[in-house]
């Protein structure tokens, strides 16, 4: 450990702490800015009676190989309880390559599934019910080609949009953030994520298109105050944008979600989850003008981190994953992921999974968490960590806004640059001591490591040529009239500025690729590079 | 005498930068140059600019598993450019049977998830010293 003298003790996010809390130290009209759980400003959860009327939705995040290997991984997950899925796919569907594609030479289903036509998203669903299960897609670049393929293999088994439930990701802007599989620059990139909100604001009535994220800043290296900064700052911006088309805030707002990290520092997190809450109700009404409280409640997905997860004694890493998704349940998240221990070596193992779901369930059943809901309201700390972590990431929007909001200021590379500093500072604590990690810098054991190793993940090798195979027949057998004709609807589309939705659907029915599709946005938008951070 | 002359990127479709531009960032503070392209840049980008560049090291990151194709892909443009003298390093989620792999196809030194960062610096610094003492 590190011999320097100690310095004031604080968050992780650098809030400080003092040794006891009392009274004196939440300021008044606590109620003011609590209320109950349900109502206005949602500070104690966006429902009334949360996790007494039902428990959160597990959702492991899963995917790899073909449709039929993660159709498989699905069925094992919803056997074992799991409450909905989550589709991870590989990096050339995220990227808008097929899989025969140059591009995706040794990438094909290996981070996620690979899904060429909406023949495989039909595979990938083979016997669950879309009326029934409520689906998740991390997907974003290429998430109205997505959206366009899963309709239509929703179409193919009878059921109507509007059963459909569930979330896209399709939040661009934290693309050029953190998560980097964005494809076109910011401003097409926009307009195709407001496209799919426009769409489904009138379709799909119980589909969230889009869960505003600032999982992946966090995961990136920002801390907890920036990443409630950045979230906030994006959700104004796609507000802006769509009401920039005429829409109207209430009309769209209800269909928000968001998608926070819930890290290691419980009590920080817990209430970055309560501020994120009051924030978001603060922001829709005062600067939007909400007339409807749905249009305030802010409800949202967390992802455990897989960033505080060490390669070093992996077990350790359960413990961990059950302090993160304690704090998401103590926060009041809606659905909840936690990582495999073995996240640091590769794709989760079976056994791996299954410990991640029996985790989130023995804290749903067994510890007694989830009897009450915001069973940490009034605490005297938590109540003064919300307050000061809404401030803090209050100052920090009002930085960004002045920088010109979140589109200007990731163009610039503003926010890129906090992240990749704050990664820097916190790898250097760990390297010096000053910051413990159990197995890493402090308590280390080299013995026995290897028998500590999981199982690791397989993926079959033949997966990629007959996937490949597979997707050239079916582009083969296509009525290539149809197909052609449903391009060039397209690419008018494109062209003229209307929404691309419609003319996605009548893209994938006619077996249009997800490459082929995302080549008609390439030749119009074209394709983005980061600019160097330094 | 120059500093030493370190060209990083990322291939493949991978995005996860967060490793990498912290071991630039380190790399810098501890006296390299440091060239760093940037996501998604094929094999033969990367060799050129490490031989227009005139690097002493090439380091790249891959967290998507793809790692063994891509070193091959890269070792294999590397050579075919001339470029043999010019060590290859290799960062990410790196099950440790593929870091003997790896080593056994030539990647001069593996650092996987979890590696000390100063332990990085003081490893490709020392790569890429004896690069430059041969040149």
């Amino acid at each position: 450990m590190s011999a320097e003298a100690p310095g004031p003790v604080t968050t992780d996010s650098g809030l400080p702490v003092e040794a006891v809390y009392t009274a004196a130290d939440v300021a008044d009209d606590l109620e003011g800015r609590l209320g109950l759980p349900g109502e206005p400003p949602f500070t104690r959860g966006p429902y009334p009676s949360m996790y007494r009327g039902q428990p959160w939705t597990m959702r492991q995040f899963a995917g790899f190989g073909s449709p039929e290997e993660t159709n498989a991984r699905y069925r094992f997950l919803l056997e074992r309880g799991q409450t909905a899925l989550s589709v991870a796919f590989d990096l050339p569907t995220q990227l808008g390559y097929d899989s025969g594609a140059a591009q995706a030479h040794a990438e094909v289903g290996r981070v996620g599934v690979a899904i060429d036509t909406a023949d495989d998203m039909a595979d990938l669903f083979d016997g669950l019910d879309l009326g029934g299960v409520s689906v998740n897609f991390t997907i974003n670049a290429t998430a109205p080609i997505i959206l366009a393929t899963y309709l239509v293999a929703a179409e193919r088994q009878g059921v109507g949009y509007e059963r459909l439930a569930g979330t896209l990701q399709n939040d661009i802007l934290k693309e050029f953030l953190a998560r980097k599989t964005y494809i076109f620059p910011p401003e097409p990139s926009m307009r195709l994520s407001c496209d799919v909100i426009e769409f489904a604001t009138e379709h799909l009535p119980r589909f969230n298109p889009i869960s505003i994220t600032g999982y992946h800043a966090r995961e990136a290296g920002c801390d907890a105050v920036q990443e409630l900064a950045l979230t906030m700052a994006s959700a104004i911006a796609y507000s802006d944008a769509l009401l920039a088309r005429g829409m109207d805030f209430d009309g769209f707002a209800p269909r928000l979600s968001f998608h926070f990290a819930t890290t290691l520092d419980l009590f920080e997190e817990v209430a970055k989850l309560r501020a994120a809450r009051r924030m978001w109700f603060r922001i829709a009404t005062e600067r939007f003008g909400a007339k409807d409280p749905r249009s305030g409640r802010l409800r949202f997905f967390s992802g455990n981190s897989g960033t505080t997860l060490t390669a070093q004694q992996p077990l350790n890493n359960i413990v961990r994953s059950t302090l993160q998704c304690l704090g998401a349940v103590l926060g009041g998240a809606q659905s909840i992921h936690v990582m495999g221990y073995d996240e640091a070596f590769e794709i989760p193992s079976e056994e791996a999974v299954t410990l991640s779901l029996r985790t989130q369930q023995i804290i749903a059943l067994e510890s007694g968490v989830a009897r009450t809901v915001d069973p940490l309201a009034g605490s005297y700390f938590v109540e003064r960590l919300t307050d000061d972590i809404e401030s803090a990431a209050g100052a920090t929007l009002a930085e960004l806004e002045a920088a010109g909001g979140a589109v200007i200021a990731i163009e610039r590379g503003v926010p890129q640059r906090w992240i990749a500093e704050s990664a820097y500072r916190t790898e250097r604590e760990i390297a010096q001591g000053v910051r413990p990690k159990v197995g890493v810098n402090v308590y280390v054991d080299d013995a026995g490591a290897e028998a500590l190793t999981p199982e690791r993940f397989h993926l079959d090798a033949g997966i990629v040529e007959r996937q490949i195979a597979r997707t050239a027949g079916r582009v083969a057998a296509r009525d290539p009239r149809a197909h052609a004709e449903a391009i060039a609807a397209l690419d008018a589309a494109v062209r003229e500025g209307a929404n691309v939705m419609p003319p996605l659907i009548d893209a994938a029915r006619a077996v249009a690729t997800v490459g082929e599709m995302s080549d008609v946005f390439r030749a119009t938008f074209g394709e983005f590079r980061e600019p160097n951070p330094w | 005498m120059r500093p030493p002359r370190i060209v990083l990127a990322k291939p493949g479709l991978d995005g996860h930068d967060r490793g990498i531009k912290v071991i630039a960032m380190a790399l810098r503070d501890a006296g390299a140059e440091v060239i760093y392209l940037g996501l998604r840049r094929s094999v033969a980008e990367i060799v050129r600019a490490a031989d227009d560049d005139d690097a002493d090291v090439i380091g790249i990151s891959v967290l998507s598993g793809a790692h063994l194709e891509l070193a091959a892909d890269l070792l294999r443009e590397r050579d075919a450019r001339g470029l043999a003298e010019v060590p290859v390093v290799l960062g990410g989620t790196i099950p440790t049977a593929d870091a003997e792999a790896l080593r056994a196809l030539g990647v001069a030194a593996v650092y996987p998830v979890g590696a000390d960062l100063f332990e990085v610096v003081q490893g490709v610094l020392a790569i890429a010293a004896r690069t430059h003492e041969v040149a």
